[in-house]
């Protein structure tokens, strides 16, 4: 049962990670998603002459996939785990000295992802600004990694495609350009 | 009784992107510093995966378990799909979370990752609100 406490390969994961896109649609015939549960979130509380568009009533389910999600973030993260540093490459892990990083357990370095953070601007930008634009990111693309990464490539859409590369290019650019400054405060 | 499947699909999902270090802020900064095979790695092995389950039920012509015949994704194309995620991927270098992995890395024991969850609603939230203003940002 070791396999269970290890860390995946790319290999394991990746292919398993892709088998979720004809799980959910022999099951139901739904797209795997999850950033939709964000904007249906919206749709529950507030009224419908803003979030037109976002109905959530025949999309319940995407509540349960997001909610298992975390039950298997629990599963993974806390019970089958050997709470060992993540194998980065050495370059990666030089690069964490670098900047300070002295503690990278985990699946988030503690000491930037904390309550107290919170209350730094770095934290701040980490955190809260970090969270912001991933909300408003996916919503104004109408998808993120799962929808369009692995589901819209997948069925070889072009929108996709370019939404994917968007993805990278933007994460890309932000690690570069931005991230350092970001991490030196 | 159909929403517990989709739940326990959920499971699945999330304990694969756990132990796969999808949700790692580690594994993704070594990703866009180009020094690690792991997360194109897994990128490169799920969409062959999901291409070809897509062929076998398209030339199957399979039906989904409540008798709906499969249809196919369908992604439009605008505006956003080019400013929308490049948005995103600026928060997901600050996160190291796209939205499936914040769910998981709360579930993994990271609790402040529920503030980066509500900024990334009110995020979600501040689009609809500008683009119900300026209805063309979302159709244009």
């Amino acid at each position: 049962m070791d396999f269970l406490y290890e860390p995946w390969p790319w290999y394991v994961a990746g292919p398993l990670i892709g088998l979720m896109v004809p799980l959910l649609l022999l099951v139901g015939n739904k797209k795997l998603g999850i950033s939709s549960s964000l904007r249906q979130v919206c749709s529950l509380v507030i009224p419908s002459a803003i979030t037109s568009g976002y109905d959530w009533k025949g999309n319940v389910w995407n509540f349960f996939f997001a909610g298992g999600v975390l039950i298997g973030g629990f599963l993974g993260g806390q019970v089958f785990t050997m709470h060992e540093p993540v194998a980065v490459s050495a370059e990666t892990s030089a690069y964490f000295d670098s900047i300070g990083l002295a503690d990278t357990s985990g699946i988030l370095p503690a000491e930037l992802f904390n309550w107290q953070a919170l209350t730094t601007l770095k934290g701040f930008m980490l955190i809260v600004i970090g969270g912001f634009f991933v909300g408003f990111g996916t919503t104004w693309a109408r998808g993120c990694t799962s929808g369009h990464g692995i589901l819209g490539l997948s069925a070889l859409q072009w929108p996709s495609l370019i939404a994917t590369a968007s993805f990278f290019i933007g994460g890309i650019l932000f690690t570069h350009l931005i991230l350092p400054y970001i991490l030196a405060l | 009784m159909k929403n517990l499947t989709y739940l326990f699909l959920g499971v699945i999902f999330g304990f694969v992107l756990t132990k796969g270090e999808a949700i790692s802020w580690y594994r993704i900064q070594e990703m866009f510093h180009f020094q690690g095979f792991h997360m194109y790695g897994i990128f490169m092995t799920a969409v062959p995966t999901g291409a070809l389950s897509l062929l076998i039920i398209k030339g199957m012509k399979l039906r989904a378990a409540n008798g709906e015949l499969i249809s196919m994704p369908r992604k439009e194309y605008s505006p956003g799909v080019v400013f929308g995620s490049l948005i995103f991927g600026f928060g997901w270098a600050l996160t190291g979370a796209c939205p499936g992995p914040i769910y998981a890395q709360i579930g993994a024991g990271y609790g402040v990752v529920i503030v980066t969850l509500l900024s990334a609603i009110l995020g979600a939230f501040a689009f609809m609100l500008i683009s119900a203003g300026f209805p063309r940002l979302k159709t244009a």
